[in-house]
C-alpha cells in the first residue's frame, strides 16, 4: 500500500484544559445534584434518572461501536477504537451512578405503589415483569452484562498493544457476535424499564429502537468531538485526514436520519391509530408548553443537524464536524428530559436541577476519559487493521 | 495528434498502488484527456487523478427537493382540496399521514433524476459506442488488470512520449487504433432483433402482470389475506344464530345524524312540503354543495338546467321541466320531500343524497328557476 505518514501517536495525556473542565464540571455538576436533592428530592429523583440514561447511552453506545467494529470488519475507525473503548469503560461507573436511583424507584415509577396496581387491572396484568424486585434483578442483570463485554473487549484489545497477537482479534470477533443480538435485547429492556415504564399504560413496541437511536447517537458524536479536536492537536497519528473524518460525518448522518426515522414512525403509527392508551403520551407533550420542546427536539435533533451535515464537504469541515457532535450531544439530554420529564410536571420546567445532572454526566465523561487516555495507549498499537486503518482512503 | 486513425495509448498495470501512482504521474505530465480503468471502484482514485467534486450531488438534492414539494403538494391538493374525505375522524389535511409517500417519492425521483443524469450527461447518451470496446484492453482492465488510457485527442499527446511515460510508470503499453467496425456502426432504432427483444419483453411482463395480480394473488399462499373470521356481507354466517352475515340495527336506533322522514310517497309534495323549512341560507358554499349534488343525481334525468331535456330523453318517460308555474310555486319542502321518497317514476334519493345536501339541491334549483325566469328587477 502506499503509505501516509504514521508516525503514531499512542499514549497521550488529554490536554490539560479538557481534563481541568472535566473535573470542574464533575465537582460543580455533584454539588448542584447534592443541593437539589437536598431542596427537592422528587426534581432531583428526576434529573438524575435524565443524567443516568445519559451515561448509559454514551458508554454502551461506546461499547456497541467497539462490537460493531469487530463484526463488521471495519477498518477506518481502528485507529480511534480506543475512544469508543474508553466511553465503554464507564459502564461500571454507570452502574454506580444509577445505583442510587434504586431506593428512590417510589418517587419515580407510578407502578412501584402497591395501591396503585391494586386498583389498577392494566398493572396488574403488567405486574409480573412491572415489579420492583424484577425491576432491581433487570438492572444489576443488563449492566452487569454491558460491563462484563466492556470488561472482555477492552482485556483483549490492551493485551493486544502489548503481545501483537491476532488472536485477540478473532476473540473479539466472536465476543462482538454474541453481543450483538444480547445488546439488542438488554438495551430494549433497559429503555422500557427506566424510560418507558414512567408512564405504565402506554404501549410502544418501537420504544427500544428510539432509545437505542440515541445511545449510537450520542456515543457517535462523543467519539466524533473527541477525535477531531485531539486529531486537531496531533493526537492519535500524524496526518488525520478528510477520509477519516468523512467517515465519522458520514455516520453521524446515517444515525440522525435513522433516528428521525425512527421518531416519526413511532409518532406516526400512534397518530394514525389514535387510540386511547397510546395517543395520551403524546398529547401530554403536545400541550401546556411541552409542544414548543416537542418542535424544538425536531428542529434540533433532525433537521438543523441534518441540513449542517449533508454536503460532502461539509462532513470534512472540522468545525462543522464539532459543532455538529456537540449539538447531537446536548439534544440527546432534550430528548431524555422529553421523555422523562413531563411525568414529572404537566408544564415544562428549568432551573438549576435540570442543569446538575448533565454537568454532572458531562463531567464525569470528559473525567473518565483523562484518567483512562493516561493509563492506556490511545492507539491500538497492536491492532492487525491499525495500518490499514490509517492508510484509509474513500 | 499524429495519426488520425489513433484513439488512446493505453497500458496495463497489475495492482491498484501502481495504478493510483500512473494515475498520479498521467495527471502530473499535465495530459487532461485519459481516463482509468479498473475491475472495480479503487478507493482514492478521484484524488490521484485530481478529479474535481461531481456535479451530481446537486441533481441529486434538486430532484429530491422537487420530489418531497411535489408529492406533498400532490397529496394536499387531493385530500383537502379536489376529493375531502373525513379519514379516522382526521381533518382532511392531515399533514403526518403524506409524510412516507413524500419522503417516498422524494428518494424515488432522486435516484431516477440521478441515474437519467449521469446517463444523459456523463455517458453522452444515446451514443453507445466506444473505441476501447471489445479491444483487448477493455477485457484486461474488466477481469485482472488496472488501466490507463491516454487519447489522442489531447492537446498535450505525442505517442512517443505518452509510450515513454507510460512504461517508466511501469505500465504494458499498447495503443489502441479506432476500429473500422467502430468507423462504420451506426445504432440503429429499427434492427429486427431489437424490436423483437422489445416485443418479447412486454409480452413477459404484460403476461407475468396478468398471471400476478389475476391467478396468482387468489391462490395459497397469497389468498390469506382474504380468509380472514369475519362476516362478509351477502354471506352465511356460522357466528351468529340467524345465520345472516348482515346484521340489522337494535330496534329503536338510529344513526348518529340521520332524522326519520316521517312521510311517505302517498303523501301530497306541496301539501307536507308546507310543514318543512329549508334549515339552510343558501350562500356560495351551499349552493356550490347544491350545485354538485344537483350535477351528479338529478342532471341525467332534469338536464344541466332542469329543463328535462337530458341527454336520456327518449329512453324514458321525459320528466317535466323544473320550470312550470306549479314546481315554483311549491314550497322548499315540496321539493324536498320528492327528492326524499320519490314520484312516478322517479324513485327515492334519500340514501344517495344525504338530508343536508338534498336541502342545498332545493336551493340550486331554485337558482336555476329565477336565472330562467328572470325578471326587470333582478338586473338593478
Amino acid at each position: 500500500m502506499n503509505h501516509h505518514d504514521t508516525t503514531l501517536v499512542p499514549n497521550n495525556e488529554l490536554p490539560a484544559g479538557a481534563v481541568r473542565t472535566g473535573w470542574i464540571l464533575t465537582a460543580l455538576g455533584a454539588a448542584l445534584a447534592v443541593l437539589s436533592y437536598l431542596t427537592d428530592g422528587h426534581r432531583a429523583a428526576f434529573n438524575h434518572l435524565i443524567g443516568f440514561t445519559f451515561l448509559a447511552s454514551v458508554s454502551v453506545g461506546g461499547l456497541f461501536f467497539v462490537a460493531l467494529e469487530y463484526i463488521a470488519g471495519a477498518v477506518w475507525s481502528t485507529p480511534f477504537r480506543r475512544l469508543s473503548e474508553f466511553l465503554a469503560g464507564l459502564l461500571p461507573v454507570t452502574l454506580l451512578f444509577g445505583l442510587p436511583l434504586i431506593p428512590q424507584l417510589h418517587t419515580l415509577f407510578h407502578w412501584s405503589h402497591a395501591d396503585a396496581v391494586a386498583a389498577d387491572p392494566i398493572l396488574q396484568a403488567k405486574a409480573p415483569y412491572l415489579n420492583e424486585t424484577f425491576f432491581i434483578v433487570r438492572f444489576a442483570v443488563v449492566l452487569g452484562l454491558w460491563s462484563l463485554f466492556a470488561w472482555l473487549f477492552r482485556r483483549n484489545s490492551m493485551k493486544q498493544d502489548a503481545d501483537r497477537d491476532q488472536r485477540h482479534t478473532t476473540t473479539n470477533i466472536k465476543l462482538a457476535a454474541a453481543f450483538i443480538p444480547l445488546f439488542a435485547v438488554t438495551v430494549s429492556v433497559f429503555s422500557m424499564d427506566w424510560l418507558m415504564s414512567l408512564e405504565p399504560h402506554w404501549f410502544s413496541t418501537i420504544f427500544g429502537i428510539y432509545y437505542f437511536t440515541g445511545t449510537a447517537i450520542t456515543a457517535l458524536a462523543v467519539v466524533t468531538y473527541a477525535m477531531v479536536s485531539l486529531s486537531e492537536r496531533g493526537y492519535f497519528f500524524a496526518g488525520v485526514r478528510e477520509d477519516h473524518y468523512y467517515s465519522f460525518g458520514a455516520l453521524l448522518f446515517g444515525l440522525l436520519s435513522f433516528w428521525a426515522y425512527i421518531a416519526f414512525s413511532q409518532f406516526m403509527l400512534i397518530w394514525y391509530a389514535n387510540l386511547p392508551e397510546e395517543n395520551f403520551w403524546f398529547i401530554a407533550r403536545w400541550q401546556n408548553g411541552w409542544e414548543w420542546v416537542s418542535i424544538a427536539l425536531v428542529v434540533l435533533h433532525f433537521w438543523l443537524p441534518y441540513f449542517m451535515l449533508v454536503s460532502r464537504p461539509s462532513k470534512m469541515n472540522t468545525g462543522n464536524l464539532k459543532r455538529s457532535a456537540a449539538l447531537l450531544v446536548a439534544v440527546h439530554f432534550l430528548d431524555l428530559y422529553w421523555l422523562a420529564m413531563p411525568t414529572y410536571s404537566k408544564t415544562p420546567v428549568f432551573g438549576y436541577h435540570e442543569l446538575a445532572f448533565p454537568l454532572l454526566a458531562v463531567g464525569i465523561v470528559i473525567a473518565g476519559l483523562a484518567v483512562q487516555m493516561k493509563r492506556y495507549n490511545s492507539v491500538p498499537v497492536g491492532d492487525p487493521k491499525l495500518q490499514r486503518g490509517i492508510d484509509f482512503t474513500l | 495528434m499524429a495519426d488520425t486513425n489513433l484513439y488512446a495509448v493505453t497500458a496495463l498495470f497489475r495492482t491498484p498502488d501502481q495504478i493510483i501512482a500512473a494515475a498520479k504521474g498521467v495527471k502530473e505530465a499535465g495530459y487532461t484527456r485519459y481516463d482509468v480503468h479498473t475491475p472495480y471502484p479503487v478507493h482514492g482514485m478521484d484524488k490521484a487523478m485530481g478529479l474535481p467534486e461531481t456535479k451530481l450531488g446537486f441533481v441529486t438534492l434538486a430532484a429530491g427537493i422537487m420530489g418531497a414539494v411535489g408529492m406533498i403538494s400532490f397529496a394536499s391538493w387531493v385530500a383537502a382540496v379536489d376529493y375531502p374525505q373525513v379519514i379516522g375522524g382526521k381533518p382532511y389535511w392531515s399533514w403526518p399521514a403524506f409524510v412516507p409517500v413524500t419522503y417516498e417519492i422524494a428518494v424515488l425521483l432522486a435516484v431516477l433524476l440521478t441515474v437519467g443524469a449521469m446517463i444523459a450527461f456523463f455517458f453522452k447518451f444515446p451514443n453507445i459506442s466506444h473505441p476501447l470496446h471489445d479491444t483487448p484492453y477493455m477485457k484486461a482492465v474488466s477481469s485482472d488488470a488496472y488501466g490507463v488510457a491516454v487519447r489522442a485527442d489531447d492537446p498535450k499527446f505525442d505517442e512517443k512520449e505518452v509510450r515513454d511515460l507510460l512504461k517508466r510508470l511501469g505500465g504494458e503499453v499498447s495503443p489502441v487504433e479506432f476500429s473500422e467496425e467502430f468507423r462504420t456502426f451506426r445504432p440503429r432504432l429499427f434492427e429486427p432483433r431489437f424490436l423483437l427483444l422489445l416485443a418479447g419483453v412486454a409480452l413477459v411482463s404484460a403476461g407475468g402482470g396478468y398471471v400476478t395480480w389475476n391467478k396468482l394473488m387468489f391462490m395459497p399462499p397469497f389468498d390469506w389475506m382474504m380468509m380472514q373470521p369475519k362476516a362478509k356481507p351477502q354471506t352465511v354466517s356460522t357466528f351468529y344464530a340467524d345465520g345472516f352475515g348482515m346484521r340489522l340495527p337494535v330496534s329503536g336506533t338510529v344513526a348518529r345524524g340521520f332524522t326519520l322522514y316521517p312521510y311517505t310517497i302517498t303523501d301530497r309534495a306541496d301539501s307536507v312540503g308546507a310543514l318543512m323549512v329549508n334549515p339552510l341560507v343558501p350562500t356560495a358554499t351551499v349552493l356550490s354543495r347544491g350545485k354538485q349534488k344537483y350535477l351528479t343525481y338529478c342532471s341525467p334525468c332534469h338536464g344541466n338546467a332542469g329543463r328535462g331535456d337530458s341527454r336520456m330523453n327518449g329512453q324514458f318517460p321525459n320528466p317535466p321541466t323544473l320550470h312550470s308555474d306549479k314546481v315554483r310555486q311549491w314550497p322548499d319542502g315540496a321539493l324536498f320531500h320528492v327528492m326524499t321518497v320519490g314520484q312516478n317514476v322517479m324513485p327515492s334519493y334519500q340514501y344517495q343524497i344525504s338530508r343536508e345536501d338534498r336541502w342545498a339541491v332545493v336551493h340550486y334549483v331554485r337558482t336555476l328557476q329565477r336565472a330562467l325566469n328572470a325578471q326587470e328587477s333582478d338586473l338593478q
